[in-house]
């Protein structure tokens, strides 16, 4: 497979997984606002996803599109990582995700409007504006939840203990990361960690919440080796339509 | 119908200030700011367009809009186009489309990041309920004086 091919992949399907597993909360949020923020950040990733599967499509070259990338192909094939799989079990542990997760993109897309891609240094720019709203509204409903109640903080430090783990995967690097910093397309990931780690300190702090000592990171998801047994259950609702009755369009 | 032959940008660019925006009706797509592009040649008119959020529904509608118009006006070749970098701002909203916003309720962005007043009373006495809203652009807030809700434009 192509590098390119490769890591634009990994952009589409981080934004296509975390993007789903957001929407599941449509019409079932613990409040009309959350549930419309939840919304609107759900279509944000998908439109995200449109723009990283469209340029991938292209990339590679096979007559596929976008929609044949998120709908037709099966687990192993998808490069998102393990931590935005994972089921969304309470709002505490979505909340705790879309923070963790933005707080990576926030840097990372930033980096990425620099890159020698023009393609690739537009959708981090038109993603950014997005990505900073959503680490704005993520970051602040950590403090809220995590500096809440007892109950609400013990909810929040029990999703960070089952997420933490998975946060290392992003730091990653293989084969594909290095073709792309050689070409100046993307920075090595791990560059980005102190301002990551900075960003989440501080954030978790104010939450009054504590990060476990173990270094300890789940992997397997970016290179498509080895998903959770939970993006399968994912994909058979996601992709249901398109696997019963292919090409339906309206 | 028209001499496709005589046509004129700034005629097409007249033609697009007709065209609502899907959501929010009292704007154009012209003040909107996404239509970023006009060129009129021997055998074609293309417009280019931006999406506001990359995953807004109303791009589409948006798009045939602007095709059943110009249709409308007698245009047979159009070439439409999106393009996403530069990326949409609200610093392209016109300020005739700031106006019109407020005039129907919705308080337009402003680059402090919180709206002025509240679009109805005028008060400047305002709170934010939710960063999100009825559409990727809009923000719910609300009057501490005349306790109206109300959306507020997001500035991106």
């Amino acid at each position: 497979m192509k590098p390119l091919f490769e890591f634009l992949l990994r952009q589409g399907d981080n934004a296509l997984v975390l993007g789903h597993r957001t929407s599941e909360w449509c019409g079932t949020a613990p409040a009309l606002e959350e549930d419309i923020a939840l919304a609107n950040t759900a279509l944000d990733l998908i439109g995200q996803t449109q723009l990283w599967l469209g340029y991938a499509a292209e990339v590679e070259g096979a007559g596929r599109s976008a929609d044949d990338l998120a709908y037709l192909r099966d687990v192993y094939d998808f490069r998102n990582i393990l931590m935005l799989e994972v089921p969304n079990e309470d709002f505490g542990r979505t909340v705790m995700r879309q923070f963790l997760f933005d707080a990576f993109q926030v840097p990372w897309l930033t980096a990425l409007c620099e890159s020698a891609d023009e393609h690739i240094a537009a959708i981090a720019a038109k993603s950014l504006k997005e990505a900073l709203y959503h680490l704005e509204r993520s970051a602040e409903t950590v403090v809220a939840l995590g500096d809440g109640t007892d109950d609400s903080n013990k909810r929040m430090q029990s999703a960070l203990d089952v997420l933490w783990p998975y946060t290392g995967e992003h730091f990653l690097q293989d084969d594909v990361d290095n073709t792309m910093f050689k070409a100046k397309i993307a920075p090595l990931p791990v560059s980005l960690k102190p301002e990551w780690e900075s960003t989440v300190r501080s954030t978790l702090n104010d939450a009054n919440l504590k990060i476990t000592d173990s270094t300890f990171a789940h992997s397997g998801g970016r290179t498509g080796f080895r998903h959770t047994e939970h993006l399968g259950h994912m994909l058979a609702t996601m992709q249901v339509l398109q696997r019963s009755y292919p090409g339906a369009t309206w | 119908m028209v001499d496709e032959s005589q046509l004129k940008e700034s005629q097409v660019w007249a033609w697009l200030e007709s065209v609502p925006d899907p959501e929010i009706p009292v704007i154009s797509v012209v003040d909107l700011g996404v239509v970023r592009e006009v060129t009129v040649n021997a055998d074609k008119v293309t417009v280019t367009i931006t999406p506001t959020y990359s995953g807004c529904p109303a791009m589409s509608v948006i798009a045939t809009d602007i095709e059943a118009e110009l249709k409308k006006q007698g245009v047979t070749s159009l070439e439409l186009n999106t393009k996403i970098a530069p990326p949409w701002t609200t610093d392209w909203l016109s300020e005739k489309g700031r106006a019109l916003l407020e005039e129907y309720g919705i308080a337009p962005p402003r680059a402090a990041g919180t709206p002025e007043h509240c679009p109805l009373c005028k008060s400047g006495s305002v709170e934010k309920v939710s960063q999100f809203g009825s559409t990727p652009c809009k923000a719910q807030w609300r009057c501490l004086d005349c306790l109206e809700p109300f959306d507020y434009f997001k500035c991106i």
